[in-house]
């Protein structure tokens, strides 16, 4: 007698769609969007500082004087003005590019998503840093990457470990596809490559032919002198760069872009339009009127000053609550610093009292697809006000105190990891970006 | 539509009375780990009694002060007629929300404070089910490990015990923090789990056999068992992933034991309801070993409605639905309230 397994399809899911269940972790974070937790998880940009009167003017605007084309399909490759526009943001990092070469996405989400796309038949590799960006890993998971982590130093990807695993990988029957890299304000390192950092991981990705996915969404929000010049102003023809607005406007408008060399953006315009015909009219309009209409480079001014003070209130409180022994990265922009428990505390057996003391983080294994990560957490400041932050951290102080109790109480350290149990993974979720 | 035991007579008068003016507040969410299922269970009642009770008032409400606020006080005018709690795990099954709702002097659908207290705390509940049914258990506080040596302790709990045995928090549910040990070391790492849920942990024989959830409702002169639900996890544990992924688990309503051992766990379930002195509904998680012995694992008050939960299914193969039995909760407690 068969019984029900509640889910009549269960045995005709595609094989990419097995990572995908519920999970305990997420279960947790629906705890985090109460009022009385401290969030510290998500990476959810302050759009409260924009103003909002004015956006509703915009918008407004758009639908009475735009509105045959705003709400009306339109190109799959994006708007020609927006386009436009994309490339005098693009230029304050450095990327020269002609608009016929940009792809308006529905956030830089999907361009990651349409990059893996035409690039990655099942089993291909997929070389990331390590730690790397939690929705990146999902969406390689779901075309069945093999993703290799390469390890990090305090200047971001290391040049030395990015050659041993292409040559490793050379010698494997799976082909290295991209090398994926946020090499501004990493996500969720909170590490910046230097300008001489990029220009060897340039002439490495070179060496072995293989292209870099260039993922630049908090390139203008560093706190200290101009903006990181990207890998992508190196190089027009290796490297395929993501740009978002959700971080320097409104993460709700959901558009992105694609910049890339001629033979990739055809097919990305082809593989956009499989997928979703077009983004949308109405959001492209939205932001291209406000583009041109209102002072951006002021407003990311504010969000640079806003997340700064945000970033000191996080790494003060840090200094003065943390247990000793935790250590943490000194982001110059963006929204993270990644933290290291002590004595080798595990922060996704930790996260449950965390949601009990109204505290909430992002545990680092979430940002590896092997496992790694136990030891470590991702902190999230763009969103609380500073006194929230000072608050959050204090609270999470206690919460690490409370484990490192727990562990010298009975001698263990890593549960995961000694008891064999399956690793934890994060599926992407909007609370985790 | 078939209903329960309630007197027709007192569901149609109550009913009429509140044609027009039901205000029923389904309380889901809460501050614990179990907050998303709650929420789904939540979602599912209300739209339930929306179909069932059409000219009723459903208002879906997270707990906070506002909501505590809106309920009024004792002596006042409530804002809802009646309250659906469906906050899992503690705050909601425990005796705090619903001694705040006794206090407020609200009716509401479920079991009392005081029965709550005992039910919730999976140690006290063991020690009061019938013929000591519960496989065997110790449960103590973090402190007490702290303080008189973790080691010692251990290794007289687990020669006392014996392997295998489940570590589990002690109050809370959806399986959080639990961990089967099958070898000594693997205890120490299960206890740090559990005791992030909470600051007393359950230590237990672990019993094998035929895993069964039995639904309790009680309505009018007598509680009934609704047909046991067999729980089968594709991975051979019932953990979170398998409670909440469609597709994990498989289901058997009817379960495949015999008539015998159906009669025995469904009066087991009844008389556990009873003996907890718990009202409304229940859900009694129990094993059934090859020798047929009935094992008790814990009793919900407020038992998960989602699209892949237990009671659900019971309610459906008993030929009710969850609509109708929850509209004569609803009326019940009125009622009791009157």
């Amino acid at each position: 007698m068969a019984g029900n397994r509640m889910d009549p399809w269960i045995d005709s899911y595609a094989q990419r769609a097995q990572g995908l269940t519920a999970s305990a972790i997420r279960a947790l974070f629906a705890v985090a969007s109460r009022p009385e937790v401290v969030s510290l998880a998500g990476g959810m940009p302050f759009v409260s500082a924009l103003d909002s009167d004015r956006f509703a003017e915009i918008a407004a605007r758009v639908v009475r004087e735009q509105g045959a084309v705003a709400l009306q399909y339109g190109s799959g490759q994006g708007d020609q003005t927006l386009r436009e526009q994309i490339l005098e943001i693009s230029g304050l990092v450095g990327v020269r590019s002609h608009p016929d070469d940009v792809v308006v996405t529905a956030g830089s989400q999907m361009g990651l998503d349409l990059v893996t796309k035409i690039f990655c038949d099942p089993g291909d590799t997929v070389l990331v840093e390590s730690p790397s960006y939690v929705g990146a890993l999902g969406v390689f998971r779901s075309y069945q990457c093999n993703v290799v982590h390469v390890a990090m130093d305090s200047e971001g990807l290391d040049p030395q470990a990015l050659r041993e695993a292409l040559v490793t990988a050379r010698a494997s029957d799976s082909p290295v596809k991209l090398i994926y890299t946020i090499p501004s304000f990493h996500n969720p390192a909170g590490l910046t490559q230097s300008f001489q950092r990029r220009q060897e991981i340039l002439a490495i990705a070179q060496e072995f032919n293989v292209p870099i996915l260039e993922d630049d969404p908090y390139g203008l929000l560093g706190f200290e002198g101009e903006p990181p010049q990207a890998i992508r102003s190196l190089d027009d023809q290796g490297v395929i760069y993501l740009g978002s607005f959700s971080k320097i406007i409104a993460s709700g408008l959901r558009v992105g872009w694609v910049i890339a060399p001629h033979g990739v953006r055809e097919k990305l315009v082809l593989a956009a339009e499989a997928a979703t015909l077009c983004p949308s009219n109405f959001s492209q309009l939205t932001v291209s009127r406000y583009l041109a209409e209102q002072p951006w480079q002021q407003q990311i001014k504010v969000f640079q000053e806003l997340y700064r003070e945000r970033r000191d209130s996080l790494l003060q409180s840090m200094q003065a609550l943390m247990p000793a022994g935790t250590t943490w990265t000194v982001p110059k922009g963006g929204f993270y610093s990644w933290v290291t428990l002590p004595h080798q505390l595990n922060a996704t057996t930790m996260l449950p009292r965390a949601i009990s003391s109204l505290v909430a983080y992002v545990p680092g294994t979430g940002f590896y697809a092997d496992g790694q990560g136990a030891h470590n957490l991702r902190l999230s400041y763009c969103y609380p006000e500073p006194s929230r932050i000072e608050e959050g951290v204090r609270r999470l102080a206690g919460v690490i105190e409370a484990e490192l109790d727990l562990v010298n109480t009975f001698g263990v350290t890593s549960s995961d990891e000694t008891n064999g149990n399956s690793r934890p993974q994060l599926n992407p979720n909007s609370d985790l970006f | 539509m078939k209903r329960m035991g309630i007197p027709d007579r007192n569901l149609t008068l109550i009913l009429i009375y509140f044609k027009e003016h039901m205000r029923i507040a389904i309380l889901s969410g809460g501050l614990n780990a179990e907050r998303d299922v709650s929420l789904r269970s939540g979602r599912r009642v209300a739209e339930a009694l929306r179909d069932t009770m059409t000219d009723a008032e459903i208002v879906e409400v997270d707990l906070n002060g506002e909501f505590l606020d809106s309920l009024g006080s004792a002596s006042g005018v409530h804002s809802f007629d009646v309250v659906v709690p469906l906050i899992h795990g503690a705050i909601g099954e425990d005796a705090t929300l619903r001694s705040m709702l006794e206090l407020k002097g609200i009716p509401f659908v479920g079991s009392s404070a005081a029965s709550a207290a005992r039910s919730f705390d999976k140690g006290v509940a063991s020690g009061l089910v019938p013929n000591a049914s519960a496989p065997k258990f110790v449960a103590f506080p973090q402190s007490f490990f702290r303080e008189m040596g973790a080691p010692r302790i251990l290794e007289t709990v687990i020669e006392g015990i014996g392997l295998p045995l489940v570590v589990k928090p002690i109050s809370g549910g959806s399986a959080l923090g639990v961990r089967l040990c099958t070898e000594a070391e693997q205890v120490a790492p299960a206890l740090v789990d559990a005791f992030g849920y909470g600051d007393r942990v359950m230590l237990q024989s672990a019993v094998s056999g035929t895993e069964l959830a039995v639904t309790v409702i009680d309505i009018g002169e007598e509680a009934t068992a609704l047909p046991p639900v067999e729980i089968v996890p594709m991975s051979g544990v019932y953990d979170f992933d398998a409670r909440y992924t469609a597709g994990a688990t498989e289901f058997f309503v009817p379960c495949r034991l015999n008539a015998d051992v159906v009669q025995r766990v469904s009066e087991y379930a009844v008389t556990v309801h009873k003996s907890l002195g718990l009202r409304d509904i229940s859900r009694t998680d129990l094993i059934v070993d090859s020798y047929g012995t009935i094992w008790f694992l814990e009793v919900n008050i407020a038992p998960g409605m989602t699209e892949t939960s237990l009671v659900p299914q019971a309610i459906e193969a008993a030929g009710l639905s969850v609509g109708g039995v929850f509209a004569d909760l609803v009326a019940q407690a009125v009622t009791r309230s009157n």
